[in-house]
């Protein structure tokens, strides 16, 4: 049995995620925790969380999170969800703009409004719903965490920021939206994704299985 | 391809349990929320829709176990709405598990509670329900105000401006009820719902009206909606979602088809 932490730093429902790897991994302990000690004991960690960015790296220094989610990210497998991805950049623009965690370089945009299709139809923001996810870097293409998983299956999404990484070999899977975006990191024994697979049925599920199966390389 | 058209079926809760007959012949305990939850995401549903109809306040708790237990063995989007009235119900339809909440009468009578649960929780878990009735004459310009309590009373309120200002308190979605079609099966609203999805930039489920698939195309095609919403076709096993995804997708909107 593996200790699989999810790193609870306050914002936002952890119950979907933390239920979700659960239903893929019943032999498994899953910890919802903000407790440093623990997550770093972990054999594998899960940061998720919603809302807005400095909200998020506030929330994390204050539990005093910063050091230990840097560290695990570095040395076991690694899932970041949604802004649990975002933090993981070197900055973002929400609130002004704020420091992240610096894992991947790059910055977090808003989507420009209004946000035009190439076809100059509008499109909605937030980017809410099921999009296709298209394999990107070729040397992600085969990332064991895209095991059973179709090229271009439809995750769910729903966000007003993106990620906008500098390192190109960073970009596991991107989708469409105004124009291509990047949707998934890999890098080491982190993956990240800005769309929600603990919402993504099946495709989701199986994501989640992979990442508990994961041995933390490319 | 990019962003796939959502199909939405929605659930009255009554004390924790569905009302308004669902009617799966399959399905054990019809009344069970969790069991009807598990078949929509079994035929593709992209979200569902929980509405929390409890009139007793002693009831009221009754919606958290169902969320929970939903959150806990159906993995696609839950939005629950019903008796939403500050922000300390949102959070605590969040923690149980919903993904999203919809809140309708109190943003009438306080829309600064918008503003605050979108500052607390971010306006992609906040959704405002509109309900909006045609109140021009026949020959005049179309306008449509809001009206509350299930359309009985008017507020005065046009209903394209109020979803403009509800988008800019922070709504991240305006679910868009017709309650001059709702119940009534002959489609949408089509020209209120494109007024309010051209008006605002955050998406628009269209609701009200649904008696066929057609419907479900015209509302995206001519209604310019993010989204259609629909009870009854679905509920009676009419229509699954799988074949109103199919008549949709033949119309050329981009739709979530379940793999093989």
């Amino acid at each position: 049995m593996q200790r699989i932490a999810v790193i609870d730093y306050g914002m936002g429902n952890l119950r979907s995620v933390s239920k979700a790897v659960e239903f893929v991994a019943p032999g498994d302990e899953v910890l919802v925790t903000s407790d440093a000690t623990l997550i770093n004991e972990a054999d594998r960690v899960i940061c998720p969380g919603q809302g807005a960015a400095s909200d998020c790296m506030q929330a994390l220094y204050e539990h005093g999170l910063i050091e230990v989610t840097k560290a695990v990210a570095n040395t076991r497998p690694f899932f970041g969800i949604c802004m649990g991805l975002q933090v993981l950049l070197t900055r973002s623009d929400e609130n002004g703009g704020v420091d992240c965690l610096g894992v991947f370089s790059g910055s977090v945009q808003r989507f420009a409004t209004p946000l035009l299709e190439k076809s100059q139809a509008r499109l909605k923001v937030p980017h809410m719903g099921w999009s296709e996810v298209t394999r990107y870097e070729a040397a992600q293409s085969a990332h064991p965490m895209w095991d059973g998983i179709d090229d271009g299956e439809r995750f769910y999404f729903a966000h007003s920021y993106y990620c906008v990484p500098t390192d190109p070999m960073h970009v596991a899977a991107t989708t469409q939206y105004g124009q291509s975006i990047a949707v998934a990191l890999a890098k080491d024994s982190v993956f990240a994704c800005q769309f929600h697979p603990e919402k993504s049925a099946n495709a989701g599920l199986q994501l989640l299985t992979n990442f508990v199966r994961w041995n933390g390389t490319a | 391809m990019g962003l796939a058209k959502r199909i939405i079926p929605c659930l009255d809760v009554d004390g924790g349990r569905v009302v308004k007959g669902v009617n799966f012949i399959d399905i054990r305990d019809a009344g069970d929320p969790v069991s009807v939850a598990r078949r929509y995401n079994e035929e593709g549903a992209d979200e569902i829709t929980f509405l929390d109809i409890t009139a007793s306040s002693d009831n009221r708790d009754t919606i958290f176990p169902v969320v929970e237990q939903v959150a806990s063995e159906v993995f696609i989007p839950l939005t629950v709405g019903g008796g939403v009235r500050e922000v300390a119900d949102v959070r605590r339809l969040l923690n149980a598990g919903a993904d999203k909440v919809s809140i309708n009468t109190a943003a009438v009578s306080n829309p600064d509670v918008v503003r605050e649960a979108s500052d607390k929780v971010g306006s992609q878990c906040i959704v405002v329900a509109i309900d909006a009735k045609t109140v021009s004459a026949g020959g005049d310009p179309l306008r449509w105000e809001i009206f509350t309590h299930g359309g009985r009373k008017s507020t005065g309120l046009d209903a394209v401006e109020w979803a403009k200002r509800m988008a800019e308190y922070g709504a991240g979605e305006i679910l868009l009820t017709s309650m001059d079609r709702d119940g009534t099966k002959i489609g949408f609203n089509l020209p209120l719902t494109r007024a309010i999805s051209d008006a605002v930039d955050i998406p628009v489920i269209a609701s009200g009206g649904v008696g066929n698939l057609q419907h479900l195309a015209d509302g995206v095609i001519e209604g310019g909606a993010d989204a259609v919403l629909a009870a009854s076709i679905f509920h009676f096993g009419e229509y699954s979602i799988g074949e109103a995804k199919q008549h949709m997708a033949s119309q050329g909107i981009e739709v979530r088809l379940n793999r093989p």
